[in-house]
């Protein structure tokens, strides 16, 4: 039940949005949201309601420094 | 970026493997840390994250699923709901097979009761809309994630006016456990991967006191396999440096402050209560209560329910197995009187539960 997952918004209608993952779509409520989201901003979604909005640079940085620390070189 | 592909990479979670065993070489005595999350305990499960791990790195289990560590008197209450033919029960699907002290959500279906599986809280309120002659029950169970909407929709029924909506509430607060574990000297934590949905309601600051007082590693880590590695990693780095700080691995969801319009709405509706945690037992201000000016939404109140009364299964090891002292192969019941389909405990039921990952994908 306590599943999460990051969702693509795919339109929005006041509260309401569609989020999809994977061409699975569902319906959700932005109500607990205090930033705002667009359509095409990734959002976690838990329970019918988008409870964070995911941040690509932060997304970015977390990859970059998952290679970076475990590159190749690193490993001798 | 799809935000989660990225994060499954064979070779990025092989990579960082490799890191984390030379980085246990270091290590001058074993070191254990705690998943809390349900879901961290299911990506380990399903990637065998632990085989990938030295000796030294030891993974345990901590009680976060939230239907695994919801007592049996509470099932007993609401069975008692379901058992009143005004009413109509609303739940979660994974709360349907978890045995009561006489039965389970699912028998009494079969015998008639009209018991509605829902995905999200405003389903419960539909249905009440629906049904204005009907009681809607919603058993309302979950950490901080799922707190707040279930708080949603107890303002929602408010402004409504809707008289027949109400919460069987046993949300609980993650923290205050995690508290109590640490301080359990037979389970020598060295670090938790704390857990990455409820903290995105919270925030990381949360963890401060933990990490301050206690003076153990708190990392806030996602749930995607690379993630669970680099917190690993970072917890790790921080035992060798002789740290102990709050870190964030999942800053694409998580901030120091957490989401506070979720705080918000959940400080509306619930107030802190003592809580009963399966295998835990009863953590002064662990839960969350429906306030008193919303009583009317609160079924024990509304429906005046009588106390739950406490009777665990004996036979049953999920105590130490929420506490991460026992592994599920370590049960005696597991795999034989105790599977999916006829569970003993709430930790093979739902899909988050440690001995029903276990059953799934082995060790
Ligand atoms: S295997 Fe069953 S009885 Fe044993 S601890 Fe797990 S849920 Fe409880």
């Amino acid at each position: 039940m306590c599943l999460a997952v990051p969702m693509k918004i795919i339109s929005r209608a006041g509260d309401e949005i569609v989020a999809e993952v994977d061409g699975v779509r569902k319906e959700a409520s932005v109500m607990l949201l205090g930033e705002e989201v667009t359509v095409g901003d990734y959002v976690i979604v838990h329970a019918g309601f988008a409870i964070s909005k995911l941040d690509q640079e932060y997304a970015e940085e977390t990859l970059r420094m998952m290679e970076e620390i475990f590159s190749p070189e690193d490993m001798a | 970026m799809k935000f989660q592909d990225e994060f499954r990479d064979k070779g990025l979670v092989r990579n960082m493997a490799a890191n984390i065993r030379r980085m246990a070489k270091r290590l001058t005595a074993p070191v254990n840390f705690m998943e809390v999350c349900g879901t961290h305990t299911m990506s380990i499960y399903q990637y065998g994250l632990r085989s990938l791990l030295p000796d030294t790195v030891r993974l345990v289990s901590g009680p976060g699923c939230p239907v695994c560590v919801t007592p049996v008197g509470y099932l007993d209450q609401a069975l008692s709901c379901a058992a009143d033919p005004r009413n109509i029960v609303a739940t979660f699907g994974d709360m349907l097979r978890v045995p009561g002290s006489r039965s389970s959500l699912m028998e009494e279906r079969a015998r008639g009761a009209d018991i509605r599986i829902v995905y999200s809280s405003l389903d419960a309120l539909a249905l009440a809309k629906n049904n204005p002659d009907r009681q809607v029950v919603f058993l309302g169970i979950g950490f901080e994630t799922t707190a707040p909407t279930v708080a949603a929709s107890i303002l929602e029924a408010a402004r409504l006016g809707l008289g027949n909506y109400c919460v069987l509430a046993a949300h609980k607060t993650m923290p205050l456990a995690m508290e109590i574990l640490t301080a359990d000297p037979e389970l020598n934590l060295g670090g938790y991967l704390c857990p990455a949905h409820v903290s995105t309601v919270i925030g990381a600051n949360a963890y401060k006191p933990l990490a301050e007082k206690h003076r153990i590693p708190c990392v806030v880590t996602g749930f995607e396999p690379a993630d669970v590695m680099q917190g690993i990693e970072m917890l790790l780095a921080q035992v060798l440096a002789g740290e102990s700080r709050v870190e964030i691995q999942y800053s694409r969801a998580v901030s120091w402050e957490g989401n506070p319009k979720a705080q918000r709405i959940l400080e509306l509706v619930f107030e802190p209560c003592d809580a009963v945690w399966r295998g835990l037992g009863n953590l002064p201000g662990s839960g969350l209560t429906i306030r008193p000016e919303l009583a009317a939404f609160d079924a024990r109140k509304a429906l005046k329910l009588a106390a739950a009364e406490e009777r665990e299964n004996p036979a049953c090891r999920c105590g130490e197995v929420l506490k991460g002292k026992l592994t599920p192969l370590e049960c005696p019941l597991f795999d034989k009187a105790c599977t999916p389909e006829t569970p003993v405990g709430a930790c093979m039921v739902s899909s988050e539960g440690t001995c029903a990952a276990a059953h799934r994908y082995g060790r």
